[in-house]
This record gives C-alpha cells, structure tokens and sequence, in this order.
C-alpha cells in the first residue's frame, strides 16, 4: 500500500537528513525516483523547481508535492493525493519532532552545566560562520545574474541587495514588509 | 490578506514578560506568518524569527537563537522545523511544540496543494518569474543582515574571529558540509572546558567573558 510506503520513505528521510533541504532533495530523488519509481526524473525536476520558488522549507514543500504526485501516479484520485501529501509530510517531520523535543528538554535542564556551557562558547562564533556561508553561497549569477548576461537585471539586483540590507540595519524595517516590496521591484521592472 | 492589519491584533495585547502567559495560538499564527514568507531555505527563516521573536515578542533572547542555531543545524530534520519546535517548546511543553510546527508547515503545505491541484504551470508563469527575480537578491541580503548582529551576539573579537572565518571558508570554498564545522566547535568548546578544569589555580571559578574569548582562542590546536 502506497500510503506505507510513503509513511517509510519519508520518515526515514526525515530521520537521516543532515544538513538541510538540498540534501534532503537528493535522498528523496533516490527513493521517489531510482528506487520505487513514483515518478519520472522530469517531474521530480518541477517539483524541486516549484519547492524552492514557493515559500516555507524547501522539505516540506518537496515532501507535500512528492505525496501529492506519487498517489496520483499510480491512479488515486486527487483526494487520495491529498492524503499522500499529508502522509509524506507528517513523517518528514515527525523524527525530528521527537527527537528535537528531547534534545530541546535536555538543553533546558543542563543550560547552565559547565560543560554545555563551553561547548555553547565554542559553537556560537561557528553559528556565525555558518550564516556567513549560507549568505554566500546565494551570491550566484543564478540570483543576481551577470554583468555581461544581463546589465539591467545585474545592476538592479544589486540595488536591492544595497537598499535591503540598508531598510533593515538602518531603518529597522520589517523584513516581510521588505520581501512584498522587493517582489513588486521585480515585477515592475525585471 | 493584510499583514499589517493581523499584526496589529496579534502585538496589540499586552504581552506578558514572563513567557507563561504565550499562547498556543499566538504561537500558531507567529509560525503561521514565518512559514508563509520563509522563501529560500532554511537560513531564510533567521531574519524573520530575528524581527518577529527576538525584537518584537521577546521569547526569546539572541543568544538563545544562536545556540539553537547550532542545535538545530546538528540534528537530523529540517531547519527551520527545528527551530519552531524548540520555540514552542520552550513557551508552552509539547503542545507549544505541535502548535509552532503545525504552523510553520501549514503554508507550505497548503500553497503546494493549490499548485499541484490547479496551478501546475506555476514555475512558468512569467509574472511569477519576475517577482522572483527581485526576491532573490532581497533574501540574500536578509540573510547578511543578522549575520553582523549574531555575531555581536557570539562576543566575537580578535581572538576568536577565526572560527566564524575559517567555518564560512571551508563552507563556501570546499562544500564542507555545516555538521562536521558545528561538531568540531562543539567538541572544541569542550576540549577547553577540559583543560581548564585540569588547571591546578581556583580561577576556573569566575571565568567571564574575557576569560570565555581566550577558551575559543585556545580551541585552535584541535
């Protein structure tokens, strides 16, 4: 039964995805696709596609449209896919879940414990390089485009790169609010 | 649907200091919130979290978010989901939990739905093309942003700005992944810790914030 396998696969995604949603995206190509056949490679590539234009974790989004696709494909009715993304969805979470709450009680007890306490000192300044490296690797041409490609989209780019970071250190605006803007700026005038 | 007007109810009531008076459902619609404007990965969420439960609702503290980082980042699952169980959990037990992952899920969830139901050519649509092309650079930037306040927040200084330098390095430049930089401070962390307790004077008692820069400098041999 489809709804099992689904429950499995992505409860075991779920439990040995280290290292965020592209990770996550390449184990689940290798059960969704190479493994149990749900879907050709061409719609895994749309669904990642859509996972990361659409908001909320790349994840979760894949996990609720893989569901969705995989009941489909083997004849349910858009309803049964409903449920298949319900499925996908709650199993990707639910390791974390029981782990994250353990781990989230545990931490609350021994805050102040000497030894959590330094291993805190040690992971926080990381903590800052890791933000550091996410920030850098989105500076691809894929985001800003390129000089030669395409000055006008490169330039303007880079305008709300400048005028973003500006809104939000200087004059403290919301970020959502920053995010709506910038996505009018786009369609005005990319 | 009107951010602004929602907003206003939700930081209209007086918020208690204490964290016992958070409700589940204001919890629900913070995460609610989040998940709907988390474009981009994980990391995506930070700036958000850092607007909305740092400096707006006070749950919690930035050192706090900073160590849940880490956590976060090193245990199995996804990120951003991470973060909001650990939230919830801390305001209101296991149900402040289910609350903030259900609503940090429930965006995603319910705009794949729509797309795969009625709008398959979502991804071809050029109106959505051309917003996104001015939201990319803008998360980019949103992500910069906490980076320097974090690392206010981390107490960097000369002595330890190494580890966030050399971390972001072999991130970008090598494809280290985040786990073995977030495993290697950690026992780093603790390796001090160590050494300190083995040392013969009684100092290891008042050891502040001067003495917590020089325990990150001396990780470097490991």
């Amino acid at each position: 039964m489809i709804y099992v396998q689904l429950f499995y696969t992505f409860f075991l995604i779920g439990l040995f995805g280290f290292g965020g949603g592209y990770a996550m995206i390449s184990m689940i190509q290798g059960e969704v696709v190479t493994n149990h056949h749900w879907m050709s490679m061409g719609e895994f590539t749309d669904i990642v596609a859509v996972s990361q234009m659409t908001p909320g974790p790349i994840g979760i989004n894949s996990a609720t449209y893989v569901g969705y696709t995989s009941v489909v494909n083997a004849g349910g009715a858009h309803w049964m896919g409903i449920l298949g993304s319900a499925t996908a969805t709650f199993a990707v979470v639910l390791p974390s879940f029981i782990l994250m709450l353990l781990i989230s009680k545990f931490l609350m007890q021994y805050k102040n414990h000497p030894i959590v306490e330094h291993v805190f000192t040690g992971l926080r300044p990381a903590v800052v390089g890791l933000l550091a490296a996410a920030c850098l690797l989105l500076m691809t041409p894929e985001n800003f485009s390129t000089p030669s490609e395409s000055p006008w989209q490169f330039w303007i780019s880079i305008a709300i790169f400048v005028l973003t970071l500006v809104a939000c250190q200087v004059y403290k605006m919301n970020p959502i609010r920053v995010l709506l803007f910038c996505a009018l700026v786009g369609i005005l005038l990319l | 649907m009107t951010p602004s007007s929602e907003q206003q109810s939700t930081s209209g009531q007086p918020l208690p200091s204490l964290t016992g008076g958070v409700g589940g459902g204001s919890l629900f619609t913070t995460f609610f919130r989040i998940g709907l404007f988390t474009i981009g990965g994980g990391y995506a969420m930070i700036p958000l979290i850092e607007a909305k439960i740092v400096d707006e609702k006070q749950w919690i503290s930035r050192e706090e978010l900073l160590d849940l980082m880490a956590v976060a980042q090193s245990c199995p699952g996804i990120f951003a989901v991470n973060i909001a169980i650990f939230i919830g959990y801390k305001l209101r037990g296991i149900g402040g939990a289910l609350m903030s992952t259900l609503g940090c899920i429930l965006p995603s969830f319910l705009i794949i739905l729509a797309i795969a139901l009625f709008f398959r050519q979502f991804q071809d649509n050029v109106w959505v093309a051309r917003a996104f092309r001015g939201i990319r650079p803008c998360v980019v930037a949103l992500i910069a942003a906490p980076t320097f306040k974090m690392a206010k927040t981390a107490k960097i200084g000369w002595t330890n700005v190494w580890i966030p330098v050399l971390g972001a390095f072999l991130i970008w430049m090598f494809g280290v992944s985040p786990i073995w930089v977030i495993v290697a401070a950690g026992l780093g962390g603790y390796m001090y810790g160590k050494l300190i307790s083995l040392a013969p004077d009684s100092s290891q008692k008042d050891e502040g914030s001067t003495n917590s820069q020089e325990s990150v400098n001396s990780i470097k041999p490991h």
